[in-house]
C-alpha cells in the first residue's frame, strides 16, 4: 500500500515537472534558439559576438523586467518603468555632465529618486487602493513630464551650453565609459553583468527573504494575506519602490550607452518589459512566477529580435512577427497547463 | 380561507439531484397554483436552493418531471426558463448596478426596431407602467446603484414582470430590508397574488412565513418532509419539521474546564461596512472564559460573522475600551494588531479569505507566523518545514507531499491547513466561523476533537456554525443573534434546537434571557 503510494507520488512528481513553468519557458527559448540555428545568416548566429550583443541589447529591458516581475507577482503592474528610465537617464546626465557631481553621488541620487517615485506608486496602490494600472499610468505621465521639465525638453549631452551662448564639449566621464564597456576580452558587456546582479537580487528577495513570501502571498490572495497579518501596504510600497530602483539602474545604463540623457528615452519600454515577464511565464493574475522565468523570457525576446535583425528582416515585418510570436509563446504555455 | 379551486401552474415530481455522487435532493414533490404564495422552508443545506435552481434552469441534469400549466417541460438553460415565464429574484441580485433602471429591466430582452436599433420609447413606456404598478418612485434614467437595496429589490421584481413571468421565485427577499420596506414588499406580493401570479417564497423568518404564505413545504436533508396549508401547521410543528433530524453524527465527549475570563466585550457596535444600514452589530456584550466554547447562533444576516470580523480588525479601527483580553484592554486596529495580541480568525470563506491557493501546504501554515521563521528577514526553511511537518501530523492532514499546492487538497484537509496556520500563532482566543463548512464527516470529527484538546489547554473559542446539532454538542454556552443584536443566551443544558431557532428568527416570546437594552 505504502509502496503504491510512493510510486503514485513519483509519477505525479514527474508530471508536475513536465508542467513546470520553468521548463516550459526554457522550451520556448530552445525553440527560438533552434530557429536561430536554422536561419543563421551565413553563420553569424554561431559567433559569440552575436550572443554578447544580444545580451547587451536586452539588458536594459531585462533590468526593467526584474522589478516588473516582482510587481506582477503581487498581482499589480508598473506602467511607469519607461518614463522613470527616461527621467533617471536625464538626471544622471545632468548631474554628471553639467553639474559635475562625483559619479557616486550622481548614481546614489538617481537611485534614490527612482526608488522614491516607485514607492509613491506603491503608496497609491497600497494605501489608497488605486488600481495599479491607473496609479502607475499616472506616474508614467508625471515622470515623463518631470524628465522634460528638468531637461528643458533638450537632450542632456556632452555639449554644455555656456553662459555666453556657445556650446562647449566636456569630456566623457569615466563612469559613462565604464558602464558602456565590455569586460573579459570584450566578451561580456558591463550592462549585462549589471543585469545579472539585478536578477540575483530579485532571486534572493523572492526565494530567501520574508519579503518574497509576502509578495507571493499578496498576489496569491490579498485578503487572505491581510487577514493572516501580512503588512500589505508596506510590502507594496517596497516592491514598487524596488521597481523604481531598477528603473534608475536601467536609466543610468541607458544614459551611458547613449552618452546623453534623452527625455524621450524609454518610451514604450514598459510594454517590452511586460512582454518579457509574460513570455517568461509569470502569471499576470499574480501569486505565481519567478525571476528565472523572466530571465529566460528576456533571452527569448532578445534572440527573437536578434535573429530577425541578422537576417535583415525589415522593421515592419519584425514588429508583426514579434507580436505574433508573443501570442504564440503565451498560447503554447497555456495549452501545456 | 382558500378561494376555491385554482389552476395549477407548476408541478415538480420525483425530483432527484446529485452532486458528484452525493444526493442533495431525493424524490421531491413541489407544486404551485395560480394566485398562491408557497413558502419553501428548511435549514441551510436542506436543498431549497438546488430545487429552485432546477426550476430556474440553472441545473439541467436532474431526474424527475416538471410540468408547467400541465405540459411537461425541461429547461436547457436559465434563458429557457425565463422565456417560459419563470423568474427568480436572488439574494445576490442580478442587477447591473452601473446601468440605468430601464436598461436593467429589459436587460437581455431589449425592445428593438428591426432587431438593431434600440426602441427607447417603448421600453420607457413599458418600464414606467411596471414601476407605477409596483407603486415605487424611481427615475428610470438613474443608475440602479443610486437606489437603496429595498428599491433595487422592487426593480428586480419589475424586471421579472417585464419578462411576463407567471412564476416568481423570491429567495430570502427581506434579508436586506427594514420593517417598512418589508411591509411594502408584502403589499406587492398580495397584489401579485390578486393578479394570479404564483410565488415561491424562501425565508428563514417565522413571522414572514405566517404572514404571507398559503402553503408551506418543508425540505430537510434533500427530502420533502411535508406540505401543509399555513393554517393547519403550527409554528411548533413547522420547527419540528425543519430541525427534527436524528443526530447521526457522533460528537466527542466534552468535559468543560473553564478558568478565568479571557475575552470580555461590552456594548460593541459595528458600523455596516456596506453602508446599507447604520449597524451590523448592535450593543453586543459577551464574556468568554479560558477553556470555554461559546457558540453563536443566528441566521444569515444576523451579524454573527461581522461580529467576528469586527473583533479581528478586518474593518479597521474601533474605539478602545469595548473589548478586554485577559483583563487588559484589547486594541482593535487591524488584523496584524489582533494577531499580535493573540486573536485568530478562521473565516467562513476558505477559498476567498483563508487560503493562498497558489502556495503549498508549508507556506500556508507559516503564513501568519513568518516573523518567527525569518530572523532578520531571511527565511529559515528547515525550521519552517519542521513546524509544518508537526502540524501535518498533529492534524492528520492527508497529502502526497507537504510541497503540494493547497488548491489540490480536499475541503477537510484545506480546513486543517488553515487551522494549523492559526494554531501557529498560539492564540489566546480563537474565532471559528463555520469550521466544518464543506468538510467531510471524518475530518469534522478530527476538528471537534482538536477543539476539545485546545480548550483543555486554556484556549477560548467563539464558534459560529449553522449546523445546530454541532452547535449544541460543542458549545458550553450559546448566544443567539438576530439582526445584529443578541436575542438570547443559553447554557448548554437549557438549549434546544427549537429555542435557538425561535430566538434566531426573532420570536420575542421565547426569549430566555434578554441581554443588552433594546433602545
Amino acid at each position: 500500500m505504502k509502496r503504491k503510494q510512493e510510486i503514485q507520488g513519483k509519477s505525479n512528481q514527474k508530471r508536475n515537472w513536465l508542467r513546470s513553468p520553468l521548463l516550459r519557458a526554457f522550451a520556448a527559448l530552445v525553440l527560438v534558439f533552434l530557429i536561430g540555428m536554422m536561419f543563421n545568416a551565413d553563420g553569424a548566429f554561431f559567433k559569440w559576438n552575436t550572443h554578447r550583443d544580444m545580451l547587451r541589447h536586452i539588458s536594459v529591458f531585462a533590468i526593467l523586467a526584474c522589478g516588473m516581475t516582482l510587481v506582477i507577482i503581487t498581482a499589480g503592474i508598473d506602467l511607469s518603468v519607461g518614463s522613470l528610465l527616461g527621467l533617471t537617464a536625464v538626471l544622471f546626465s545632468l548631474f554628471s555632465l553639467q553639474k559635475m557631481w562625483s559619479p557616486l553621488l550622481a548614481l546614489l541620487a538617481c537611485m534614490v529618486i527612482g526608488a522614491a517615485l516607485g514607492a509613491v506608486s506603491g503608496g497609491l496602490v497600497g494605501r489608497f487602493k488605486i488600481q495599479p494600472f491607473i496609479a502607475t499610468l499616472a506616474m508614467m505621465v508625471f515622470a515623463r513630464g518631470l524628465a522634460k521639465w528638468v531637461s528643458g525638453g533638450q537632450k542632456i549631452s556632452t555639449a554644455v551650453l555656456q553662459p555666453d551662448g556657445t556650446y562647449q564639449y566636456v569630456d566623457v566621464p569615466p563612469i559613462f565609459e565604464f558602464l558602456n564597456s565590455k569586460l573579459l576580452n570584450e566578451n561580456i558587456a558591463v550592462v549585462t553583468l549589471i543585469l545579472f546582479a539585478c536578477v540575483l537580487i530579485c532571486w534572493v528577495i523572492l526565494t530567501k527573504l520574508r519579503w518574497g513570501r509576502y509578495i507571493y502571498a499578496i498576489g496569491g490572495n490579498e485578503e487572505a494575506a491581510r487577514l493572516s497579518g501580512i503588512p500589505v501596504i508596506q510590502t507594496k510600497l517596497l516592491t514598487y519602490g524596488l521597481s523604481g530602483f531598477f528603473c534608475a539602474i536601467a536609466g543610468i545604463c541607458q544614459a551611458a550607452q547613449e552618452l546623453q540623457g534623452d527625455p524621450e528615452a524609454g518610451m514604450t519600454y514598459e510594454l517590452t518589459a511586460i512582454a518579457i515577464v509574460v513570455i517568461g511565464g509569470t502569471n499576470l493574475m499574480g501569486g505565481r512566477g519567478g525571476i528565472g522565468l523572466t530571465f529566460i523570457g528576456a533571452m527569448t525576446i532578445g534572440y527573437l529580435e536578434k535573429i530577425l535583425s541578422i537576417n535583415a528582416v525589415g522593421e515592419a515585418s519584425r514588429l508583426m512577427l514579434t507580436g505574433t510570436i508573443i501570442i504564440g509563446a503565451v498560447l503554447f504555455q497555456k495549452t501545456r497547463k | 380561507m382558500h378561494s376555491g379551486h385554482r389552476e395549477a401552474l407548476l408541478q415538480m415530481e420525483h425530483i432527484t439531484k446529485s452532486f458528484s455522487g452525493v444526493k442533495v435532493l431525493e424524490d421531491v414533490f413541489f407544486d404551485l397554483n395560480q394566485g398562491e404564495v408557497h413558502v419553501l422552508a428548511g435549514e441551510n443545506g436542506a436543498g431549497k436552493t438546488t430545487l429552485i435552481k432546477i426550476l430556474a434552469g440553472v441545473h439541467t441534469d436532474y431526474e424527475g418531471d416538471i410540468r408547467l400549466n400541465g405540459q411537461p417541460i425541461r429547461f436547457k438553460n436559465p434563458h429557457d426558463a425565463a422565456e417560459s415565464g419563470i423568474s427568480a429574484i436572488h439574494q445576490d441580485m442580478s442587477l447591473i448596478n452601473s446601468m440605468t433602471v430601464v436598461d436593467n429591466i429589459f436587460l437581455g430582452r431589449e425592445h428593438t426596431i428591426g432587431k438593431v436599433w434600440m426602441d427607447f420609447r417603448t421600453q420607457k413606456e413599458r418600464a414606467q407602467k411596471l414601476i407605477d404598478q409596483l407603486g415605487i418612485d424611481v427615475n428610470l434614467n438613474f443608475p440602479v446603484e443610486e437606489y437603496p437595496v429595498s428599491v433595487r429589490q422592487m426593480i428586480e421584481i419589475a424586471k421579472a414582470l417585464a419578462y411576463d413571468a407567471r412564476i416568481i421565485i423570491m429567495d430570502e427577499p427581506t434579508s436586506a430590508l427594514n420593517e417598512l420596506e418589508v411591509e411594502r414588499l408584502f403589499q406587492i406580493i398580495q397584489d401579485l397574488k390578486q393578479k394570479n401570479y404564483g410565488i415561491i417564497y424562501i425565508t428563514h423568518r417565522m413571522e414572514e412565513i405566517y404572514e404571507i404564505s398559503d402553503r408551506i413545504t418543508v425540505l430537510r436533508d434533500g427530502k420533502r418532509i411535508g406540505t401543509a396549508h399555513a393554517d393547519d401547521l403550527s409554528p411548533q410543528e413547522l420547527i419540528q419539521w425543519m430541525v427534527g433530524r436524528e443526530i447521526s453524527q457522533q460528537f466527542p465527549d466534552r468535559t468543560p474546564s473553564t478558568g478565568k475570563e479571557r475575552l470580555r466585550v461590552e456594548h460593541l457596535y459595528l458600523p455596516d461596512p456596506t453602508g446599507t444600514k447604520p449597524w451590523v452589530v448592535e450593543d453586543i456584550n459577551l464574556s468568554l472564559n479560558s477553556g470555554e466554547i461559546l457558540g453563536i447562533a443566528g441566521l444569515r444576516g444576523s451579524g454573527k460573522s461581522e461580529l467576528f470580523h469586527g473583533l479581528f480588525g478586518t474593518f479597521g479601527k474601533i474605539p478602545d475600551g469595548r473589548v478586554q483580553l485577559d483583563g487588559r484592554p484589547f486594541r482593535i486596529h487591524s488584523p496584524i494588531h489582533s494577531i499580535k495580541q493573540g486573536l485568530a480568525l478562521l473565516t467562513n470563506d476558505r477559498k476567498g479569505t483563508g487560503l493562498v491557493s497558489p502556495m503549498n501546504i508549508i507556506r500556508n501554515i507559516s503564513l501568519s507566523s513568518l516573523r518567527k521563521y525569518s530572523p532578520g528577514g531571511w527565511m529559515q526553511f528547515q525550521e519552517e518545514k519542521i513546524a509544518a511537518q508537526n502540524h501535518i501530523e498533529a492534524f492528520g492532514i492527508k497529502a502526497q507531499s507537504m510541497h503540494q499546492e493547497v488548491e489540490t487538497l480536499s475541503g477537510g484537509n484545506q480546513q486543517k491547513v488553515v487551522l494549523a496556520k492559526w494554531l501557529e500563532i498560539h492564540p489566546k482566543v480563537l474565532l471559528l466561523d463555520e469550521p466544518t463548512l464543506g468538510v467531510d464527516v471524518g475530518a469534522k470529527h478530527d476538528i471537534y476533537a482538536l477543539m476539545n484538546r485546545w480548550t483543555a489547554q486554556g484556549m477560548a473559542i467563539l464558534l459560529i456554525t449553522s449546523e445546530l446539532p454541532e452547535l449544541l454538542a460543542l458549545s458550553d454556552r450559546i448566544m443567539v443573534m438576530h439582526r445584529g443584536r443578541s436575542t438570547a443566551e443559553f447554557i448548554n443544558e437549557e438549549a434546544t434546537q427549537e429555542k435557538i431557532t425561535r430566538a434566531a428568527m426573532g420570536d420575542e416570546k421565547t426569549y430566555e434571557k434578554k441581554t443588552g437594552n433594546s433602545g
